[in-house]
């Protein structure tokens, strides 16, 4: 991968390995696994989140990382049981329970990136990530609502 | 990560499938986390709850408590056979109560459903403790023990209170834990991570249970995920004050581990809570900041009439059950209000055996176990507005719930539930 008028890439560390490809869903809020997803629908429930009721199925989910209880992993593998997980997830601040989150929903994921994911990516962007390679293609041109 | 040899030998099946499962969901983990290799533990407490739709759903029978077991506490796709935990475990809390099941809204089969998971991974060495505090009812590791533990009020607790060493686990990492005895060695397992980040100054007395649940979960809200020490208590608190403190905190903010010195046993001094260093933001507690946290907890609230009381969260200690028996001692819970008092399993039982049981059902009030509002999203028949001595039970029942929930002192939630009225104020 390497960076072109309408592409940008971030240089990061895998957390579980694996390449995909998806539209960004963006939030600077940390997310609540117990009491703050429904993982019937991937959808974020906690009242005031800046994501409430929108859901991140099938997207590369860019945050900060987790808070709240410890049941997150276990609604996180519950949102891959029922097919709502996102396909990656990026984040920026390292916990376990995000990394026992991510592991079990079993998807790409990376965090400790050389620049700003927030700054970098926008709601919509089309994401490639190649966790193995610790690389995430960002591109504008081909996000479908520009 | 580097793993010592028989940790290898477990990877390699030659201790049994389940354990090679557990040892992959291990490494996957440590990875995941950036750790280097694992670590010994000597308790485990985390959840083997099989009666859930979540855990039920697209399974062969009710009862396939092995693929619950694989899938859910290994992240295993094959189902494995339950061994036998390797260190002291205990079962957290979970939905069902299974003596007041019909009063929180569960089938007489999804109770003997609970009866009978308990049996199965009892005889795989789970104790089901069943509570949110397993360090009131016999699990108290020693200062210094790494331990793998689920539930953020009690992993604060550990860290901080008891001063054994855990990160928050989930259930798929303590499953893991509780047959191979390993955990991976980060976090607020690693020393140097177990020091004071935040100074804060507490400008104000800080007396009962409410004071200090209004503490917790404004000194949550100021250091997020940081590890605050505070300045300037005064006055020895009750082990009780500090569990509402803790589950506050860990509520409001992601505690998971703090210093008070002179009281927790990690500090004698704030510097050594410090290590030695500047605090990286100094905050104050005064009447202002309390005020807050009191307005973040009821300033939504816009009805009195309440018709649900709901104490015990965390678990009520024994001292806290005879506490509401003389409080609710020759009264009557007003006809409208049901009153939920919960306690673990082991101190309901002493509460049977003392009289105190009685004491609390005779004045209308329910004795139960095993579970929480919160957790099981049960609350009784025509609640429409709650109170709650908990700071951690009433920052999550609305979202939960969708009801207005009060947060007050023990003694106004016992009003509210005689009168039907919260009358209760912050001072």
């Amino acid at each position: 991968m390497s960076e072109t008028r309408d592409t940008i890439v971030l240089r990061g560390r895998k957390v579980v390995g694996g390449v995909t490809e998806g539209e960004a869903f963006v939030t600077r809020d940390t997310v609540s696994g117990w009491g703050g997803i429904d993982a019937r629908t991937g959808t974020i429930t906690e009242t005031l989140h800046d994501k409430v009721g929108h859901s991140f199925a099938g997207k590369v989910l860019v945050f900060p990382g987790a808070k709240g209880s410890s049941g997150w992993s276990h609604y996180f593998h519950a949102a891959r049981l029922m097919s709502t997980a996102p396909a990656a997830m990026l984040f920026t601040v390292m916990t376990t329970k995000v990394a026992l989150g991510a592991v079990v929903t079993r998807v790409p994921a990376m965090t400790d990136f050389d620049r700003d994911p927030f700054e970098a990516i926008e709601d919509g962007d089309w994401i490639r990530v190649d966790a193995d390679a610790g690389l995430v293609e960002i591109s504008k041109t081909r996000n479908p609502r520009r | 990560m580097r793993l010592s040899d028989a940790e290898k030998a477990m990877l390699d099946g030659d201790a049994g499938p389940a354990k090679a499962r557990a040892m992959d969901l291990l490494l996957r983990y440590g990875e995941a986390l950036g750790a280097d290799r694992l670590i010994e533990v000597s308790h485990v407490a985390g959840t083997w709850s099989s009666t859930t739709p979540f855990v039920q759903a697209d399974l062969p029978e009710a009862d396939d408590f092995d693929t619950i077991f694989s899938r859910f506490n290994l992240d295993s796709d094959i189902t494995v056979e339950t061994p036998r935990a390797v260190v002291p475990t205990c079962q957290l809390i979970h939905g069902i109560d299974t003596r007041n099941h019909a009063a929180q809204g569960f089938s007489d089969a999804q109770a003997a459903l609970q009866r009978k998971s308990e049996h199965f991974f009892g005889s795989r060495g789970v104790q089901w403790c069943s509570t949110c505090t397993p360090y009131q009812v016999g699990h108290v590791p020693l200062k210094g023990q790494h331990v793998a533990w689920m539930e953020s009020s009690a992993v604060v607790y550990a860290n901080a209170v008891i001063g054994a060493r855990t990160n928050v686990e989930g259930r798929e990492s303590t499953g893991a834990a509780s047959i191979t005895g390993r955990i991976p060695y980060f976090g607020l397992h690693v020393p140097e991570n177990r020091v004071a980040t935040h100074r804060v100054d507490v400008e104000i007395p800080v007396r009962t249970m409410r004071d200090w649940g209004l503490l917790g979960y404004a000194v949550g809200s100021m250091v997020q995920e940081e590890i605050p020490v505070l300045c300037g208590i005064d006055a020895l608190p009750r082990p009780e004050w500090l569990k509402h403190f803790g589950a506050a905190a860990a509520s409001s903010g992601g505690v998971e581990m703090y210093h008070i010195p002179g009281v927790t046993p990690e500090a004698a001094s704030a510097d050594e809570a410090l290590g030695g260093t500047a605090p990286r933001h100094v905050h104050r507690y005064g009447a202002a900041e309390r005020r807050r946290a009191w307005d973040r907890l009821n300033g939504a609230n816009t009805r009195d009439d309440v018709n649900f009381v709901m104490l015990g969260c965390p678990h009520n200690s024994s001292d806290q059950m005879w506490r509401i028996a003389e409080l609710l001692e020759g009264r009557r819970v007003h006809g409208s209000v049901a009153l939920w008092v919960h306690t673990p399993r082991q101190i309901r039982h002493l509460c049977d055996e003392s009289g105190v049981t009685g004491t609390i059902e005779r004045a209308g009030a329910l004795v139960m176990s095993d579970s929480c509002p919160a957790i099981n999203r049960m609350t009784p028949q025509g609640t429409q507005v709650i109170a709650t001595d908990s700071c951690k039970q009433a920052h999550y029942l609305p979202a939960i719930t969708g009801y207005q929930t009060w947060f007050g002192s023990l003694e106004d939630c016992i009003d509210a539930a005689i009168t039907g009225r919260f009358r209760g104020s912050p001072e």
